[in-house]
């Protein structure tokens, strides 16, 4: 970007919608439902919030059709802190999205922790202002999210489970396909586009950068210290952490914790002293014994 | 020279990749021993709460307050700006804000992310010839200045760009933009 093709003031721009992904980088976004928690969490160090009625581990408990918040505890917690607030909205609910957009939050979340609206479509995310990030299992799927206009990517892993086994498999499935792109030659490009169902001009750029062309972020299963420095040190930018935080036995200093540990991910002294004395963990269940698998939804 | 950057959270690697360009050498700056040993600083945007919390919790409050008293020169962008500010106009209560350039600021005062803009930024350089391209997200508002504060840009009146001494603070990010003015000014200040 340079001054010469900017026109006076532009807001929504690629950008601006990107520009504040990079902002959040090193942080953690912490799921809260009330806007007590989201001061407990913006007290602790959290980067933004996303607020939802329900976090992961209640929607995969109490079954039935997860939809966006009401608008109600969306605005409650937007006045509540400083900080930016995001909100989810159903895959391809592109009216939950407008909904939001217009409520002013600062992202949205196209998520599977929420029942899809479509089956197989998306959203439009360049139709919109506000700045979307969406789930991947692997680097076709993120590469698709992009090409519809996703800002931030977040390997989905899998949500509410406190379980870091389906994070760290989608990191390293995104990151290890980024490395192997990399040391492709220009005719290997046509089959790797092929192979992910992403488009070409995608793959070209993530070969000639080493990276893709929106931030990477990790969620799903994080619920210690030592987990958030795992997946940082695996190559994510920022965490996720949703239902490992209020339901863990001791929220506030394990959420300031694990915000220490984001900061010092590669330095195990400090992730030994903030690990100390956090009380339990959330409850962590078994990915082998789940009725629904969240991260299976999207297209 | 030895340029850091302060790496606690937000867009610092962003700032380091500029500053590679311009062949610097950055390194990241998390340790109060890492401080110590730099003679200029890059304090990047990300959410200033966080990064004043980050900056209790890894006991480098009080050596970065004692190094802006004692002169470093440092650039501070957006959540920069708020740090580097004496005053924070409704902050957080425990805002950490360290007086190096004399002006209150506002966060977020341009609004929420939908507010979010770019827009070209003349700056009072000798020898620029074109506007800068500005990148504002979520980015603070310039209440006052200090008499002793140069204001080297302004946007509809408001000023963007603040120098007291050899601190200098913008309320836009100069790391997102596809131009290396600023921080390569930066470097060439004595």
């Amino acid at each position: 970007m340079t001054a010469e093709s900017m026109t006076g003031r532009e807001t929504g721009t690629t950008l601006v919608k990107r520009g504040l992904a990079e902002m959040l980088k090193g942080g953690v976004i912490m799921d809260v439902v009330t806007p007590e928690q989201a001061k407990i969490a913006e007290d602790s160090g959290a980067a933004a919030v996303m607020a939802l009625e329900r976090v992961p581990a209640d929607i995969r408990r109490d079954g039935g059709v997860a939809r966006m918040s009401d608008p109600e505890m969306i605005t409650g917690i937007q006045e509540a802190v400083t900080i930016p607030v995001m909100a989810k909205a159903r895959i391809g609910h592109f009216v939950e999205a407008q909904i939001l957009e217009a409520l002013d939050v600062d992202y949205i979340d196209e998520s599977e922790v929420l029942t899809p609206a479509d089956e197989a479509h998306h959203i439009d995310k360049w139709a919109f202002t506000v700045p979307f990030v969406c789930g991947a299992t692997n680097l076709g799927e993120a590469l698709r999210r992009i090409a519809e206009g996703a800002c931030m990517i977040r390997s989905k892993g899998e949500a509410g489970t406190g379980n870091i086994v389906e994070a760290v498999r989608h990191l390293r499935s995104i990151i290890g396909d980024v490395r192997k792109i990399t040391q492709a030659d220009s005719a290997e490009l046509f089959d790797w586009a092929k192979r992910l169902q992403a488009p070409l001009p995608l793959v070209r750029e993530v070969a000639e950068t080493g990276w893709l062309p929106v931030p990477l972020f990790c969620a799903g299963g994080i619920s210690t210290p030592a987990d958030a420095g795992l997946v940082m040190q695996l190559g994510a930018e920022a965490v996720f952490v949703g239902s490992g935080i209020f339901k863990s036995s001791d929220p506030a200093p394990r959420a300031k914790a694990i915000v220490e540990a984001a900061t010092n991910h590669r330095d195990p002294h400090i992730l030994a002293k903030v690990s100390r004395g956090l009380g339990e963990p959330m409850p962590g269940l078994e990915i082998d014994g789940l009725d629904t698998r969240l991260a299976d939804r999207g297209w | 020279m030895k340029v850091g950057v302060l790496a606690l959270q937000g867009a610092f690697e962003l700032h380091e990749r500029v500053l590679h360009r311009l062949g610097a050498a950055p390194v990241q700056v998390r340790t109060p021993q890492a401080l110590a040993e730099v003679d200029r600083l890059v304090i990047p945007g990300g959410e200033s709460t966080a990064i004043s919390k980050l900056l209790d919790a890894n006991g480098l409050a009080d050596p970065l307050d004692e190094r802006l008293a004692g002169g470093l020169p440092v650039l501070g962008t957006c959540a920069g700006m708020i740090l580097l500010a004496t005053e924070v106009v409704d902050g957080y209560p425990g805002q950490r804000c360290f007086g190096a350039v004399d002006m209150a600021v506002r966060r977020n005062g341009y609004g929420r992310q939908a507010d979010s803009f770019g827009a070209p930024v003349e700056v009072a350089i000798d020898g620029w010839e074109s506007a800068f391209p500005g990148v504002f997200i979520r980015a603070p508002v310039v209440e006052s200045t200090g008499a002793e504060v140069e204001v080297m840009a302004e946007l509809d009146g408001v000023p963007v760009l603040c120098r007291q001494g050899s601190a200098v603070a913008s309320s836009f990010h100069p790391e997102l933009a596809d131009d290396d003015r600023i921080h390569r000014w930066f470097l060439e200040q004595e």
